[in-house]
């Protein structure tokens, strides 16, 4: 035998041997890493062994030259007469008139038509990307539907807060942070929505709408997992590195006589990315 | 015998003999870069049918159930159906995982091999007259692949691929006067909304396979009909393809390649994990993994939303958003010069004749440089998308780096395509004028016993008297 059959015999061979092995590995269930080299030793060694085969052992035919098709229609005659036949059936078309515009009409209905399925596809956006299950009145609680109160927090610390009822709702979503009162520069109509330091922003980022995640409490900054957009919670939230263009909605919380925290209405802007119908 | 009655067969119905024949003959140019395309077909035949099987076992449905499986981490946790059925492909399906890894390896080399083929065509100037249009499908295959990959990451409903949904959904909103329906409609609704999975999961086994079946088809059609380009061996006439035939060799090689590549990748799936969702986590629209990053080929999209300024435009009550530009409008931009780069290009150097042989980089320098600039930025840009990777390991804060990043970000390319350009017009500047072979010069003893000497044979050659070569040894001679 020569060399390069006795390689391919050889490839064909291990194969043969993996590929067996592969039913012993799989009735022994020998998990992900068995079955994918004994995979891909009986593949590869069909691949060896078919490689060696046609570069090694078939006979080297010199390599051969043919002629290319022809891609261009041969003549001007030809193409002069395919363009005659389109014009002439263009032109049997138009001679109806009447009737050809109609179909053009008919057309363009059922195109219209086709966008009957489409609209069923989703709802109306109407009115639900400016407001969410945020109320007057809604109690503050955790994930888990815990209620959180004035004391939950110490200073410099935050968590994720949703309405009562909507625990882990996308939209609902928010941060809830605890600075010194007297560092909050919020402006006089939303100071009175964030007692004794307590302060909470919608929670999703207005770049992409990623949820923020990273409290840095050194800087009193919020910073977004996605693409670092960074928020100055003591100033209203207003993005202050990274591509964001707006700052965080803040929604006005109270404390209530038992101590509890609610939310006296809904955040200040339309939560998340802006889109057209936004001012 | 068989052989012998499929072709009477054929003759007879399909007047097919001639037809059979001369494409069993048919000769394929050889030469190693051609086989990236190759390479991607056979990724995708791999996903195929990595694909079916995984498909019989993906439940596509948000809804909520508990996981009771065997990994103990999550167990007691609630779950969609989803990402619960993806758990049992990896850890209770015998044989799941390695199908579920190998499949989005396959992707992975699917999308880098098409990369890969593209830029080969790019640089050799395949793609000119007369096969603008196989370039054109080329590229919808990539924007294709790209969506394919997207759609399928997107399935599990892991934390990783929640966040990646949610960017998307946000881009489509972006886009003015039409984005909040179209975000509405092709969501199913405000995100992440109970129809996105089964939406997503049509898309991914349906529609987009689909469409690239029917793509990849025309495109092969295409290539064995026109023919391709090659670098034409010497003394070959210009309108002739030289290469091997394909019945056996050229077949045997190409079916050996494909084995080769689902070796490779059935060897990636067995033993180098990839997407592990166990560890990301079910998803949670409130939160998300840091730092967190798309396939690569998502990468450069990635960057382009970590560095675009934060611009957004309000007017007449409706505002832009930010990402509609580095999230829609560039990247159709980019797409849409790539697949009419043939005609830009034809346009520019008012080429229309056809062309058959592929050509050297160096042939052409300004698309040389323009390709090597275009890699520049993309490289830039997936550097910028992995940014809170990059900046961790080289220990600087990521604002520094993003600064450092946007500067490279315009002067890299145009410094790559002026280096290009130089090297390439050196390189072709050679070809034209090699350097002079050195003249021949020949001595003779003439009648007083000293030497005459004659420059190229020419001169008193053609005389009498013994000529005496001067061959190297004979000037050493002591
Ligand atoms: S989504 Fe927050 S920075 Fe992009």
């Amino acid at each position: 035998m020569k060399r390069p059959e006795r390689i391919a015999a050889a490839a064909f061979s291990v194969a043969i041997a993996a590929a067996l092995a592969l039913f012993v590995a799989y009735v022994q269930g020998s998990g992900p890493q068995a079955e994918g080299v004994l995979l891909a030793l009986a593949l590869g060694g069909v691949g060896v062994g078919l490689l060696v085969w046609a570069t090694r052992l078939m006979p080297h035919i010199r390599d051969e030259t043919q002629p290319r098709k022809k891609t261009t229609p041969a003549t001007e005659a030809d193409r002069e007469s395919a363009v005659e036949t389109v014009e002439a059936g263009v032109d049997e078309i138009k001679r109806r008139r009447f009737l050809s515009r109609l179909l053009v009409g008919a057309a363009g209905a059922l195109g219209l038509a086709a966008l009957i399925p489409i609209r069923s596809l989703g709802r109306s956006p109407g009115d639900s990307l400016f407001r969410t299950k945020w109320t007057s009145g809604a109690r503050l609680v955790t994930s888990d539907g815990t209620p959180v109160t004035s004391s939950t927090l110490e200073i410099g610390s935050f968590i994720t807060v949703f309405p009562e009822g909507h625990e882990g709702s996308s939209d609902s979503q928010a941060v809830l942070i605890r600075v010194a009162p007297d560092q909050l520069q919020l402006p006089p109509e939303r100071g009175a929505g964030a007692p004794d330091g307590l302060v909470a922003y919608s929670k999703i980022c207005t770049h992409a709408g990623c949820p923020l995640g990273l409290y840095l409490a050194a800087t009193h900054e919020l910073r977004c997992p996605c693409h670092q957009s960074t928020f100055d919670v003591l100033d209203s939230a207003r993005p202050v590195y990274g591509p964001a263009p707006r700052p965080l909605p803040q929604l006005p919380i109270e404390i209530d006589g038992a101590g509890g925290l609610r939310a006296t209405g809904d955040f200040t802007d339309p939560v998340g990315p802006s889109f057209w119908e936004e001012a | 015998m068989i052989v012998r009655r499929l072709v009477d067969g054929v003759d007879e119905r399909l007047d097919g003999t001639s037809f059979i024949k001369r494409n069993l003959r048919k000769v394929f140019p050889d030469h190693w870069s051609f086989m990236l395309g190759e390479l991607a077909l056979y990724s995708f035949a791999l996903l195929l049918l990595t694909g079916t099987f995984l498909s019989l076992f993906f439940v596509a449905s948000p809804a909520e159930t508990v996981y009771r499986g065997p990994y103990a981490p999550l167990q007691g946790r609630e779950v969609s159906l989803a990402y619960d059925s993806v758990l049992r492909i990896s850890f209770e399906v015998r044989a799941g995982l390695v199908m579920r890894q190998t499949h989005h390896w396959s992707a992975l080399v699917f999308v880098a091999a098409m990369t890969a083929h593209l830029v080969r065509v790019f640089f050799t100037g395949a793609f000119r007259k007369p096969r603008e249009l196989s370039w054109i499908i080329g590229v919808t295959l990539l924007v294709l692949g790209i969506g394919a990959g997207f759609t399928g990451y997107s399935l599990p409903d892991d934390l990783l691929s929640g966040t990646g949904l949610r960017i998307i959904y946000s881009a489509v909103l972006s886009i003015p006067v039409i984005g909040t329906w179209l975000a509405y409609l092709f969501f199913g609704g405000e995100f992440p909304s109970a129809e996105l999975i089964p939406r997503l999961f049509v898309m991914h086994i349906l529609l987009i396979p689909a469409l690239i079946v029917g793509a990849l088809s025309a495109h092969l059609a295409l290539v064995w009909h026109q023919t391709h380009t090659q670098f034409r061996p010497q003394g070959t006439p210009e309108e002739s393809v030289t290469g091997t035939p394909v019945w056996p060799k050229f077949a045997l090689k190409s079916v050996g390649l494909a084995f080769m590549t689902f070796a490779v990748l059935t060897g990636l799936g067995g033993l180098v994990q990839i997407n592990p969702i166990w560890l990301y986590g079910p998803f949670l629209p409130y939160s998300a993994p840091s730092p967190a990053q798309p396939d690569f080929y998502a990468g450069w999209l990635e960057g382009l939303l970590r560095l675009w300024p934060n611009w957004e435009f309000h007017a007449f009550g409706h505002t832009i958003g930010e990402l509609f530009l580095p999230a829609v409008v560039v990247p159709g931009i980019i797409f849409t010069a790539l697949a009419l780069w043939p005609f830009i290009e034809a346009r520019v150097t008012r080429d229309t004749a056809m062309h058959h042989d592929a050509q050297r980089p160096r042939e052409v320098p300004v698309r040389a440089g323009v390709g090597a600039a275009g890699i520049a930025f993309f490289v830039l840009l997936m550097l910028a998308g992995s940014n809170d990777v990059l900046a961790k390991y080289l220990q600087v804060e990521v604002d520094t780096l993003n600064g450092v990043l946007k500067v490279l970000l315009f002067v890299v390319p145009v410094l790559v395509f002026a280096i290009t350009w130089w090297i390439c017009r050196d390189l072709r500047a050679r070809d034209a004028a090699p350097i002079a072979r050195p003249a021949r010069v020949e001595f003779r003893r003439n009648a007083a016993g000293g030497f005459d000497e004659s420059h190229d044979g020419a001169g008193p050659g053609a005389g009498p008297g013994e000529p005496v070569a001067a061959r190297p040894a004979d000037r050493e001679d002591p």
